[in-house]
């Protein structure tokens, strides 16, 4: 089982993110974003929470064009399975694998702590090794967090059951309180949450685990 | 050349930034500002013969994010 981890300038969860995958048995590669091929036999690649390029015109915006992007895109085009966390969601959001886009959070403010999620599918790599209506408890860490899309979106988004986790309580202004969503074709995901931060008895919590001990368990079918 | 990309979230799109904005107006006094939206200006400087659906692309594709943006570009 391989993944590949990006790594852009102001990434600053690509090791967590590269840990809670080793810590499931994947053999992780970090991936500078100069790089324009993924590396041989990946099975998955890690787009990390931080502040790629400073945050410069839009979250994400400049990652999204970096050439390691245009293999990423590749990859989700021939089925390849990856996951965007916290600024790893806003670059798939901008490089149209995802629907929607992030915008400021509605109160203004850059928030740090641990909020619960409800599970809204386990039909996913990503969320099979949850029950539906599971409560978990998952720290957020951002100030760009606020999911827009217009209503046929979420209309969609809810009848393709792609919705995977929203906010008990909603921290900051998302659309249908939307934590993370799945792509058409489930092997997509993004996500504000951090489950890499909620992976080990060190981190004061370990809901997290059971996302990447899932994406381990389909991986190793593969 | 140069162009000038005007980029505005669209109608309906949640501004929250705007809005701080016009409560801090009337926390100052000034009375009837009914709405704030804030956007962003970029001035590009351009080799002469680049065309205005050059920048149109540079628009779609990088300056403004089309889910949620719009934009107006004024060649000069």
């Amino acid at each position: 089982m391989r993944a590949a981890v990006v790594v852009f300038p102001g990434s600053n969860c690509d090791r967590d993110l590269a840990v809670a995958f080793e810590r499931e048995g994947f053999a992780v590669d970090m991936v500078w974003h100069k790089e324009t091929a993924l590396p041989e036999g990946v099975d998955i690649v890690g787009i990390p929470g931080g502040f790629s390029y400073g945050d410069y015109l839009r979250c994400g915006a400049i990652a999204a064009q970096s050439p390691i992007c245009q293999a990423v895109v590749a990859h989700t085009r021939r089925g390849g399975y990856a996951v965007g966390v916290c600024n790893g969601f806003q670059v798939l959001t901008e490089t149209g694998i995802l629907p929607g886009a992030l915008l400021r959070n509605a109160g203004l403010k850059y928030i740090c702590k641990t909020i619960g999620l409800r599970v809204e599918t386990a039909d996913s790599a990503f969320t099979g090794g949850y029950e539906v209506g599971q409560e978990i408890a998952i720290p957020i860490a951002h100030h760009d967090g606020n999911y827009f899309a217009d209503e046929a979106t979420i209309a969609a988004l809810r009848a393709e059951d792609r919705i995977a986790f929203t906010y008990t309580d909603n921290p900051n202004g998302s659309v249908a309180d939307i934590a993370g969503i799945l792509s058409e074709n489930r092997r997509v995901l993004g996500m504000m949450p951090h489950p890499e931060r909620a992976a080990d008895h060190g981190h004061g919590g370990t809901d997290g685990a059971a996302f990447f001990r899932a994406l381990a368990g389909v991986m190793a079918l593969a | 050349m140069k162009a000038r990309v005007h980029v505005m979230l669209k109608n309906g799109v949640l501004d929250p930034q705007g809005e701080a904005v016009r409560h801090a107006l009337g926390a100052m006094g000034f009375d009837g500002v009914e709405g704030v939206r804030q956007g962003k200006v970029i001035d590009l400087t351009l080799a002469e013969g680049t065309t205005e659906a050059q920048v149109v692309e540079m628009c779609d594709k990088l300056l403004a994010n089309t889910v949620i943006e719009s934009y107006e570009i004024e060649l000069g």
